[in-house]
């Protein structure tokens, strides 16, 4: 609820939901290795909302794809609540920047597919599907195709279907980046509500920071390759909150500072390997 | 409506160029077909069930020999796409033998199997199979990664993951490859007729060569491409056009 972040110190008092143990990522890169992650040591409690910003190829998505399980990591390792994360799970839901909605299924199909996977009945898949649709206010298009939305229609199938498996995480890998400010406004608007209701976790990535101090109780900052964790900002302002608010770009403009090194950083080193 | 007339005009059209040219008698009457001559040579040829029957040989052929090029060339395309080894091994293999005109199996196939169905079967299979696999592969291969990450994000795994996601996604390559695949079937089978099976479309085209009928020879073809024609508007177009309707690809076909 909005009370944690009124009360820092109950957030605190939260149990540990996710723990990320010295994580570190390498790709192979022709002949040698790229470190897209080093040395990530991350804690997240039940209930938080953490957005991380960084500059593009600093790992952000790698982080989120190691956390859903998709991908696994060189070092280090994963807990959640007490278990080691080996593989996908439906505790936690990965929403893609790319969506990775299914074309040949209608909207309602596309909700529906995840509680196909954990074979519910038929019956509770529809009253699920009906109810998150509902509540992304895309009740009307549930038989519809997906060429039939627009972005920002398209984007909230997307959180409908990972809502419908009722993950105790949600991961959301900059899903408004390719969106027009007013349709992120009201989306900001209604992910914070379905959170403060839902109490579910949620890890968000954006290139954005003040996206992420809109959203976040904290914000983190990771550097340029590798991507370490370079400084953590907590976001004690009260909700709910809007992007034009005064205190959001303030508490902005701080972090903007830091990252705006870190992209200069970037962009050295992609001049530099030219 | 306005494409049926069109389509309508131009038949019209063409009837009419087909019948000045007869009227010109440029050519003795043996050598050119006369628009009546040929609708007189498809009627007889259904009134006595001649080209029913030939039809009919025809189109069992047909269905027998490219439902086995399906399941085989699925099977095929499946191990090419999922297993390296085969991949690149096996799989330039079968680009190369591909790029062969399937008539050339027929020698063996005759060596093999002498003057029967089963010759004409294994031509139609060899005509097919290959480019319904490869096409299958092709379909399979390039299903974009995120359809993959996002069905075991969502608890989809093994065949699954297969049978729900990458095969939907891939669907439409591989409707275009069954169609190349009928195509392919559908020449092999006339073809391998020609040369020596009975009863088939096949073999009434050689039998109006033999009896110097050429609006038969002509009836006889225009029946071959109106099985190509009913065969490409109802079946393929029509699960192309739904398709095309559900991803929202362009509808301009």
């Amino acid at each position: 609820m909005a009370a944690t972040i009124e009360l820092p110190l109950a957030a605190a008092a939260r149990e540990r939901k996710i723990w990320l143990n010295r994580v570190s990522r390498e790709f192979p890169n022709g002949s040698g290795k790229t470190r897209a992650l080093q040395n990530i040591e991350l804690e997240v409690r039940a209930g938080e909302f953490v957005c991380i910003v960084g500059p593009s190829g600093c790992g952000k998505s790698t982080l989120l794809h190691l956390i859903a399980g998709l991908d696994q990591p060189s070092e280090g390792e994963i807990w959640l609540e007490g278990r080691r994360i080996e593989g996908p799970g439906s505790d936690r839901i990965l929403i893609f920047q790319e969506l990775g909605l299914f074309p040949w299924l209608t909207v309602r199909q596309n909700v529906e597919f995840g509680m196909r996977m954990k074979k519910l009945s038929r019956r509770e898949r529809q009253e699920r599907a009906r109810h998150y649709l509902r509540v992304v206010h895309l009740s009307h298009f549930e038989d519809s195709y997906l060429h039939q939305l627009s972005g920002g229609m398209k984007q909230r199938v997307a959180l409908a279907r990972a809502l419908a498996i009722q993950p105790d995480v949600l991961l959301m890998d900059e899903p408004f980046a390719a969106l027009d400010a007013q349709t992120r406004d009201l989306l900001h608007d209604e992910l914070e509500r379905i959170w403060s209701t839902t109490e579910q976790t949620i890890l968000f990535v954006t290139h954005n920071v003040r996206e992420a101090v809109r959203l976040g109780d904290r914000v983190l900052l990771l550097s340029y390759g590798p991507g370490r964790i370079m400084n953590e900002f907590s976001i004690p302002l009260t909700r709910p909150r809007h992007i034009e608010d005064v205190e959001v770009a303030l508490t902005a403009k701080n972090i903007l500072a830091q990252l705006r090194e870190e992209i200069d950083k970037s962009v050295r080193a992609a001049y530099h390997d030219e | 409506m306005n494409k049926i007339i069109k389509q309508l005009i131009f038949y019209c059209v063409l009837l009419g160029l087909w019948q000045t040219l007869v009227m010109l008698k440029l050519w003795p009457p043996y050598v050119f077909p006369t628009p009546a001559g040929v609708f007189e040579s498809l009627r007889l040829g259904f009134a006595d069930h001649t080209f029913s029957i030939g039809v009919g040989v025809t189109m069992k052929r047909m269905l027998l020999g490219y439902s086995l090029s399906m399941i085989s060339g699925v099977g095929l395309g499946l191990l090419l796409a999922y297993n390296t080894f085969f991949e690149e091994t096996l799989g330039r293999l079968v680009v190369s033998v591909q790029s062969m005109p399937s008539v050339c199996w027929l020698p063996l196939a005759i060596l093999w199997f002498g003057l029967s169905e089963k010759a004409i079967l294994f031509v139609v299979v060899m005509g097919s199979m290959l480019s319904i696999s490869i096409n299958t592969e092709a379909g399979l291969r390039n299903v974009p990664r995120i359809y993959g990450m996002a069905g075991r994000n969502l608890g989809a795994s093994g065949t699954r993951l297969f049978l729900f996601v990458l095969l939907p996604a891939s669907l439409p390559n591989l409707v275009s490859g069954f169609k190349q695949g009928w195509a392919f079937a559908w020449r092999s089978l006339l073809a391998g007729e020609l040369i020596f099976v009975t009863l088939g479309l096949g073999q009434l085209l050689m039998l109006g060569r033999d009896l110097n009928d050429i609006n038969g020879v002509v009836a006889v073809m225009v029946v071959i491409v109106a099985i190509g024609f009913l065969v490409d508007s109802f079946i393929f177009r029509a699960i192309e056009g739904r398709l095309r309707r559900k991803w929202g690809l362009s509808t301009s076909v």
